[in-house]
């Protein structure tokens, strides 16, 4: 084979290659949006009335993730599936992102962690490589993180609403996930930068419960928190 | 009054609240036994990464004394010995790539590809080297990829110090060189040539030169066809390659001027100096 003929086949694979990489950059700007309205809708459960409609707005999140099994059904299709982390990068940002979402949404709804495997479900991928598109570990942590500042930002908005007890389990919640990412031996990447800002969110959320604590606000809250165990 | 309060807050707070922040944490929670297998799932991704990396290196070391053992190539008289030593030498080096292949059994290659991309690109350039010394053309990708196929019967000499759970495992398996893997080697290819022609020159050989241009000409003109279709790595190596076109031509030029008027003894003084005029006019 001459050199040039070797060179042509090659720019045809490099092109085929960009083809690939345009239509995931098409369907990753679809999600993207969907990810843009399930935050719209769920940014309200900061404002005032918020707090009484949350179940209403983790209902209309949940529809919206449907739409989101869409085009994650239709990612899947543009690319060959041994190839994820070839193009991992194009949806890496979204993905996480999604996970957020969708950990806020079960946060709200039940005050758990969700699992690896729900928030895949609710995706509509895979939790294990093994099966197909997947969600990534690293990924999956990395939306837990953002998870916990917008915890933070919560139990802040719900002590102006005169919710007193939320902040204490929000706490818990945080407490809970610090020591387990303290088990996790991260590399110096990009996890890792996002994890050394947990600590800033343990740091407020503990503000926010000492200024509870110091006017005796919390007095009944802990009561009810203690409860409810 | 005040004191209860205070007494009450102390035990609310420093205490009370920390200690149950503490006590919910228990060891045996969902969330840290969830937490506590993504520790072991990201340390055994960590530790692959590594060993790759180590591999990798050690890759790009046995590439590189190839490439300087074959550079001897053209002023030894024993030829054929340091064609057969270099072959010796690979040969070593695609058995650390078959180790790299064994770790990346089951895995997305990807996952891992930045890891070993450094070594695959200096073999590249090691093994199209000794290619073109042997045959004077350019290998395919195709080639590489198939001496980077491996089979069973080999595994089971070194079954010893790898792990055993490879018995459901196909017989044969393979790592396939990318295609921006393999223009990347072949960009650092056309700098060993380069070299290659100006000590061509100290040994009085003027064929190889003339040989050489036209071979690096023809890989430039592929590269400028690919253009800005590959990658970023790709169009950067672009323009090194131009300045060792630009080497060899200027000393072909050269040969072709004064190769009449020089005595063959002295045409490596001609080469080394004009070699170091072109050198400096880089730095400026």
């Amino acid at each position: 084979m001459s050199v040039s003929d070797m060179f042509i086949a090659l720019q045809g694979a490099l092109s085929a290659d960009q083809d690939i990489r345009e239509e995931i950059r098409k369907v990753v700007q679809a999600l993207e949006q969907t990810a843009r309205e399930i935050l719209t809708l769920l940014q309200r459960v900061h404002q005032g009335d918020g707090f009484q409609h949350i179940p209403k707005k983790c209902q209309k999140a949940r529809e919206h993730f449907s739409t989101v099994r869409t085009q994650m059904e239709s990612l899947k299709t543009k690319f060959p599936a041994d190839q994820y982390y070839r193009f991992h990068e194009h949806w890496r940002f979204v993905l996480q992102r999604l996970v957020f979402l969708a950990a806020f949404v079960v946060y709200l709804e039940s005050e758990t962690l969700v699992t690896r495997e729900d928030v895949a479900e609710i995706l509509g991928i895979e939790a294990d490589r093994e099966r197909g598109f997947h969600l990534d570990i690293e990924d999956y942590l990395s939306g837990v993180l953002t998870l916990a500042s917008e915890l933070v930002r919560l139990a802040v908005n719900s002590v102006t609403a005169g919710d007193y007890s939320r902040p204490l389990r929000i706490s818990t919640f945080i407490n809970e996930l610090d020591s387990g990412f303290r088990l996790l031996n991260l590399k110096n990447d990009s996890l890792r930068k996002r994890y050394d800002g947990l600590k800033y969110d343990v740091k407020k959320i503990e503000e926010v419960v000492y200024d509870l604590s110091i006017r005796g606000l919390n007095k009944e809250a802990t009561g009810g928190a203690g409860g409810e165990k | 009054g005040s004191g209860g309060f205070r007494k009450r807050k102390h035990d609310n707070f420093p205490h009370g609240q920390r200690r149950e922040g503490k006590e919910s944490v228990n060891s045996s929670s969902a969330l840290m036994t969830s937490f506590k297998s993504f520790q072991l799932e990201l340390d055994t991704r960590h530790d692959k990464y590594e060993r790759l990396v180590k591999l990798s290196r050690d890759i790009t070391i046995e590439s590189k004394r190839t490439i300087f053992l074959l550079h001897r190539f053209t002023s030894a008289p024993n030829g054929e010995e340091i064609l057969n030593e270099s072959e010796v030498k690979l040969d070593a080096v695609r058995w650390k790539i078959k180790q790299v292949a064994q770790e990346l059994i089951g895995e997305d290659m990807y996952q891992f590809h930045r890891a070993i991309s450094p070594g695959l690109q200096e073999y590249i350039e090691a093994v199209s080297f000794q290619y073109f010394i042997k045959t004077r053309s350019l290998i395919s990708i195709e080639d590489i990829n198939k001496q980077l196929v491996f089979t069973a019967e080999d595994r089971e000499e070194t079954a010893n110090t790898t792990s055993s759970c490879h018995e459901e495992q196909p017989h044969t398996w393979s790592l396939k060189v990318t295609p921006v893997d393999y223009l990347l080697g072949v960009a650092d290819l056309t700098g060993e040539l380069m070299r290659l022609c100006i000590s061509s020159v100290g040994n009085g050989d003027i064929d190889t030169p003339f040989e050489l241009s036209q071979f690096l000409g023809q890989i430039y003109d592929g590269f400028t066809f690919i253009g800005n279709t590959g990658p970023y790595e790709v169009s950067k190596k672009l323009y090194t390659l131009k300045q060792s076109l630009a080497k060899v031509e200027n000393a072909c030029y050269t040969l072709k001027v004064r190769g009449s008027e020089i005595p063959k003894h002295m045409l490596a003084d001609v080469f080394s100096t004009k070699t170091e005029l072109i050198d400096q006019e880089e730095g400026l």
